[in-house]
């Protein structure tokens, strides 16, 4: 009995996570439990890079061409061991994914935060506001959902090449990268906000700020965004995963970023070209790292959806 | 009928005018046309006289107009790159792409449609499941490793296909087909199967989930009550239902395809118009990019606007729906 009368007592924000539905959910599903694992594991190495690789594959100094070609768990030419081996270069090819790891999830954390801004920004004053604004608003999201975002991310890219001075191209494709990327997938956002901020608009706190003479800017964000962030959540989860795949597909087509900064996108790219010649772990390493990272930040959504989703329990 | 198709259409050519705005802006304020054209070594002289030449100093709904009407007779002017005119450049590329697209497209819906059918009739066997993971893994993969990995496999280790290109072709005059050759179909199986896969898991979900909804419902249980056999109703009866869906799907995927074409082109080094995008942006060839935004619009528009006549001709409710009112 007096465990129940402790429990009334107000809680910590860590207490009251550790008691909730989520957490309850997230223990589970052994699935979400790895793939937790699994994504939390690969950015924090993304993140520490610079003190855990092995090497400093961009170090012109420390590299040596004999090096180059040496097959994963197996000592060079030089003496230097390598796990994943080593590319054409000489570069250790774990620690290129370390770095590339780090870019990748960099172009893809800010595209998905850019596309958030816009697409919560768009979606909250088209669902307060109504009439023609929202319907343009949301006429453009359609037309765009309706073409792939890799081809709108394309287009992007090629007219801010066209923008820019041809001298700024490799320092500039990091933030070009994003903005494309950013702006192929804001509709996702925007639609979902505007559907759940049309609902809210209706209750009567709403109702209550507008009365009170509540300034509407400070109506939508300090009252309306807090309640429709849940479903953000999810899809910033997914789009994350989204926007992964997609930065990687870029720079694999070679629209991406430039081979002296690579992902792993342009790492798969490299390592394409030493397929047909037996060289397979300059490709594979990289390409597991990918879909490793996608595959579990995706499954991560996959449960977050559930997980906030009432009705589904 | 008559109104509800004018009403699309009109709709489909103000689509249309917006993605021409659009090409048109990149087209005249992406880099100076008339520096591309001329490239470094030229008179200001020739400058002024190209410019006039190309109207680049009239206004802008003037030159819009133009545009437009170039446009509607195929000309996007010539690519700075290759220096051809791009209408001739796209309807080079444009057989391989569209035979690359509908092989797949034919691909997939064969192999989706059987392939939900089973899965939703024996929904416990091992082999439902085993087809439900690998779905699962086909839709994160991204296209470009699997691609990579069909060449790896079926190229370098076992060489049983071609890992790049179109084969031999032959030319039927307009229309220069891979279709025809031995070459030619087997290396359009690799780059078939990559492209076909997504729409394939699509597919297949698709009519797993709407055969499973359609097999609990009281007409089956009737026809299954009057002794029908069991091939009957779940072909004859069940699977002519849910068919309406994926036929709408599949012809709105069809769109995607022709643009996810771009990375499955890239990959197999086809000579299709998608890879003929890829290096038209990785160097600004600004016209081609334009003539690939208005054609890839141009087939989403036209490919709805069948979609939505054929989803009034299919559904008898639409059409009383309106008389009613």
């Amino acid at each position: 009995m007096s465990e129940l009368t402790q429990t009334a007592k107000p809680k910590g924000a860590v207490a009251r996570f550790f008691d909730s539905d989520v957490w309850f959910s997230f223990r589970r599903s052994p699935v979400t439990i790895v793939a937790a694992t699994v994504a939390v594991s690969l950015v924090l190495a993304a993140l520490l890079a610079p003190w855990i690789a092995p090497y400093n594959p961009f170090n012109p100094a420390s590299l040596n061409l004999m090096d180059g070609f040496t097959e994963p768990l197996s000592e060079s030419m030089m003496g230097n061991y390598f796990v994943f081996g080593s590319d054409n270069q000489g570069r250790d090819v774990l620690s290129t994914i370390l770095y590339g790891s780090r870019v990748s999830l960099f172009v893809a954390v800010m595209a998905t935060l850019f596309a958030m801004a816009i697409g919560i920004s768009l979606g909250l004053s088209a669902g307060y506001v109504g009439g023609v604004y929202d319907s343009v608003v949301m006429r453009i999201a359609d037309i765009q959902l309706s073409f792939p975002a890799i081809l709108i991310a394309l287009l992007i890219f090629g007219v801010a090449r066209g923008i820019i001075p041809p001298s700024q191209h490799e320092s500039m494709a990091v933030w070009v990268l994003i903005i494309a990327i950013g702006l192929a997938n804001w509709a996702q956002f925007a639609r979902t906000v505007r559907g759940a901020t049309m609902v809210e608009r209706q209750k009567d706190y709403v109702s209550a700020a507008r009365i009170m003479g509540v300034n509407p800017l400070r109506i939508l964000v300090g009252h309306v965004l807090p309640n429709v962030l849940g479903p953000v959540l999810v899809i910033a989860t997914i789009g994350l995963a989204l926007a992964i795949i997609e930065e990687a597909t870029l720079s694999f087509l070679g629209v991406g970023v430039p081979p002296t900064q690579p992902s792993l996108g342009t790492l798969i790219r490299i390592g394409q070209q030493f397929l047909f010649s037996g060289e397979w772990w300059i490709l594979f390493f990289p390409a597991v790292t990918l879909v490793l990272l996608a595959l579990s930040v995706n499954l991560l959504g996959d449960w977050l959806r559930d997980a906030l989703n009432p009705r589904l329990r | 009928m008559l109104s509800f198709i004018l009403k699309r259409l009109v709709q489909s050519v103000v689509v249309m005018l917006v993605v021409a705005l659009i090409a048109f802006m990149l087209f005249r304020y992406v880099g100076d046309p008339v520096a591309s054209m001329l490239g470094q070594e030229s008179r200001i002289q020739d400058h002024d006289a190209l410019r006039e030449r190309l109207g680049l100093n009239d206004p802008f709904y003037v030159q819009f107009a133009n545009f437009i009407s170039n446009a509607v007779r195929g000309e996007f002017g010539i690519s700075y790159r290759l220096q051809q005119p791009v209408s001739e450049l796209i309807a080079s590329r444009l057989p391989a792409t569209i035979e690359l697209a509908f092989a797949s497209a034919l691909m997939a819906l064969v192999i989706g449609v059987t392939l939900g059918v089973m899965s939703a009739l024996k929904p416990r066997s091992i082999a439902t499941a085993l087809v439900m993971t690998l779905s699962l893994v086909g839709v994160s993969l991204p296209t470009f490793l699997i691609g990579i990995g069909l060449i790896y496999v079926f190229a370098v280790e076992l060489q049983w296909l071609p890992s790049f290109g179109r084969g031999a072709v032959v030319d039927l005059g307009w229309w220069k087909t891979g279709l025809l050759t031995e070459s030619g179909l087997r290396s359009l199986i690799l780059p078939a199967i990559t492209l076909s896969l997504f729409q394939l898991t699509l597919i297949m979900r698709l009519v797993r989930a709407e055969m499973l909804e359609v097999l609990r419902q009281d007409y089956i249980k009737f026809a299954r009550a009057r002794g029908l056999s069991a091939r009957t109703i779940n072909f004859g009866h069940a699977l002519k239902n849910t068919l309406v869906p994926v036929i709408t799907i599949t012809g709105l995927q069809l769109g995607s395809v022709i643009a996810f074409a771009i990375v499955t082109e890239t990959v197999f080094q086809w000579p299709g118009v998608g890879s003929l995008f890829v290096n038209s942006v990785q160097v600004v060839d600004v016209p081609v990019m334009a003539a690939y935004l208005m054609f890839i619009a141009f087939v989403f528009v036209v490919i709805n606007l069948i979609v939505d006549i054929l989803y009034y001709v299919v559904d008898p409710r639409l059409r009383i729906g309106r008389a009613a009112q």
